[in-house]
């Protein structure tokens, strides 16, 4: 029985973990099946966390917090669709400067409004988004063993957790089963079919920056203002590529983007678990190899061991109109 | 002939123009984190504004955006004949030494670690001695008899933290559990309040009351955690009871803004020394934060008992053991 609750425990902070993780490896996911590759999901998710919790320490309300950084984290993507979409640009170089500038623009702003070395205010209360308790919490927590794994794992979550779940099938309904979902996939397999047949190329993939803008500003709002209470500079810490990792782990598609996700989010749960203590057999395990993990697993995959990861044909080329 | 003689004096001229700037004009570096990180920079910062206040001399600072400043930083400073200059922090050991080395007549000083040249102060802190006093109000105030440390960065000087914590708590309760977790190996491991949160929240779950960082902005979200949960959380470097209060047992206080205070007059009266300067709880240089914050949490007895340890650590009765002595920590 004592097992079964550490596992829930480590269950529930892999879930917690593995969100703002599955957030911005669905934009990316939505963003590259259109064609645009979106290495800046870092930079997209550190403006929205910075507008969040910037909107929110004002405001003193979470869900304006929640718009300003959607807005904030679209206004990037819009940026990068300038750049890579109509101007033709590379879309890697773009997506590293959108990094940098976040970096630093959040830093800056940070500073110049705030005046706590680029942090924003803590916020408490409303400003935040609390964690909900689903029926049936206290008795489960109270019957112990496996009703802890309903309150740990599945209740007592906030909001954005929910929905991060939610969009998974949402994603997966409208990229698979519906008329947008299938332009958007032909655009970023042989836009020059999809022109053809006079749907415009740039539209479909404007769309598509626009809803991976809309995810990061989900995911940036979950780290300032969810999970934590405040943005704090770089506090993003290189998820937004670990997420991309998951993209390719997961091979551009919905369910198991979420899969390998919280597999990622289980890896850093268990290290942070398994923290100094020794493990049956191997003795002590250093935390680095569990924090290695998610880009040896890739770098596995990419090697072909466990399948070929193919992308989308026509992500990352500009499209241009024949002749 | 006479025109290379005017030469060569214009270039002498040029060349001892440091030497004449060799008045007081201090200049501060911070660490990346930044002056107001509520924490060790802003300790730094605070003790070059109470010397401001007092003497009257105005000083120069500047807040590095990434690593690759620090050198820039110190040489501008130098150059501009800032003298003394203060460098916040272990990672600025490197850059220090380049430019003092180019600069031997302007004196230099650094926060946590060793330059060993005769125009650097280097000013270290028995940071164990605090936490020590902090592990004996964590195992009085734990009634769950187990407790947690979240340190930054992987490195001896965090360890160094956590041995002191470890071995005053189990001086005070034999039983305690202490739980300890690093947030990473990388300098992000800083500025990580989600991972620190995550980290307390672990240590929470396992049944520890009290939670203990040394993680810088990563502390940030320890303290959230553990207010969140309705537990208590440690502060460290400055006070930060005030972040959460009723929420903040106490804070380890490193008294950085004593460590530039004191350079700074030093410098200005002549007497600046190089070499090794360890600031203990003789020295005043580390303790324990009360203030109205924390005041209901630390009752007479917790009190009475850090300040007796206190007292026993300065009269060299307890030897608190010094992790970067041996890189152990035997607890």
């Amino acid at each position: 029985m004592e097992f079964v609750e550490s596992a829930a425990l480590v269950l529930g902070s892999a879930v917690r973990l593995s969100v703002p993780l599955l957030l911005a490896c669905l934009a990316g996911l939505w963003s590259e099946r259109s064609g645009v590759v979106d290495i800046g999901l870092e930079g997209k998710m550190l403006a929205a966390a910075f507008a969040a919790g910037a909107a929110a320490a004002v405001t003193g309300s979470a869900w304006l917090g929640l718009l300003a950084a959607i807005l904030t984290a679209i206004a990037f993507s819009l940026v990068h669709g300038f750049a890579s979409i109509s101007q033709r640009g590379n879309q890697i170089v773009s997506g590293v400067a959108i990094n940098f500038v976040a970096a630093g623009l959040t830093a800056l702003l940070g500073q110049a409004w705030f005046a706590q070395g680029g942090r924003t205010p803590p916020v408490q209360g409303d400003a935040r988004f609390q964690p909900i308790d689903l029926p049936g919490e206290v008795a489960a927590r109270a019957a112990g063993g496996f009703g802890r794994l309903w309150s740990e794992v599945v209740s007592g979550h906030n909001i954005l957790v929910y929905l991060a779940f939610l969009a998974v099938p949402v994603t997966w309904y409208a990229l698979g089963r519906t008329r947008f979902g299938l332009r958007l996939r032909a655009v970023g397999e042989n836009p020059h079919a999809v022109d053809t047949a006079g749907i415009s190329v740039a539209g479909l993939r404007y769309a598509a920056v626009v809803i991976a803008g809309l995810l990061c500003g989900l995911a940036g709002t979950y780290l300032a203002i969810a999970q934590s209470a405040g943005f704090i500079r770089d506090m993003t810490a290189g998820k937004g590529f670990i997420a991309l990792a998951a993209l390719v782990f997961a091979k551009w598609r919905p369910v198991p983007a979420m899969l390998t996700c919280l597999l990622f989010g289980l890896l850093d749960a268990v290290a942070i678990r398994l923290q100094g203590t020794p493990l049956p057999v191997v003795g002590p395990v250093p935390v680095q190899v569990f924090q290695a993990l998610p880009y040896v697993l890739t770098v596995v995959l990419l090697a072909g061991f466990i399948g070929r990861a193919i992308p989308p044909r026509a992500s990352g080329v500009p499209y241009t109109k024949d002749r | 002939m006479s025109k290379f003689v005017t030469a060569l004096f214009l270039a002498m001229a040029a060349l001892s123009a440091p030497a004449a700037a060799q008045q007081f004009q201090p200049a501060i570096l911070y660490d990346l984190g930044g002056r107001n990180d509520k924490s060790f920079n802003e300790a730094a910062f605070m003790g070059a504004e109470k010397f401001k206040k007092d003497a009257g001399a105005e000083y120069r600072d500047f807040e590095i955006q990434n690593d690759a400043q620090r050198e820039q930083a110190l040489r501008n400073f130098a150059r501009r004949g800032q003298n003394p200059i203060i460098a916040i922090g272990f990672s600025q050991a490197q850059a220090v030494e380049k430019v003092a080395k180019e600069f031997p007549d302007i004196k230099f000083a650094i926060v946590d670690m060793v330059v060993d040249l005769p125009n650097v102060r280097s000013i270290l802190f028995r940071e164990q001695e605090g936490s020590y006093l902090v592990g004996v109000l964590a195992a009085m105030a734990s009634k769950s008899g187990k407790i947690g440390f979240v340190g930054g960065m992987d490195i001896p000087l965090i360890s160094r933290f956590a041995c002191g914590y470890v071995q005053g708590a189990k001086a005070t309760n034999g039983k305690i559990e202490v739980y300890q977790n690093m947030t990473g190996t990388t300098g992000a491991a800083w500025s990580d309040p989600v991972k620190g949160g995550e980290l307390a929240r672990s240590q929470i779950d396992r049944g520890a009351d009290v939670v203990y960082h040394a993680a810088g902005g990563t502390g940030i979200g320890v303290l959230q955690a553990a207010a969140d949960a309705g537990k208590l959380g440690i502060g460290v470097d400055s006070n930060q009871n005030g972040l959460h209060p009723g929420k903040v047992l106490t804070s380890m206080l490193k008294r950085v803004d004593v460590a530039v205070y004191d350079s700074l007059k030093d410098a200005k009266s002549g007497t600046f020394s190089a070499g090794v300067k360890v600031l203990g709880l003789a020295e005043g240089g580390v303790g324990y934060a009360m203030d109205d914050n924390n005041a209901p949490l630390v009752t007479a007895a917790m009190k009475a008992a850090a300040d007796k340890a206190a007292a026993d650590i300065v009269a060299g009765t307890i030897k608190v053991h010094d992790y970067m002595a041996d890189k152990k920590c035997p607890f």
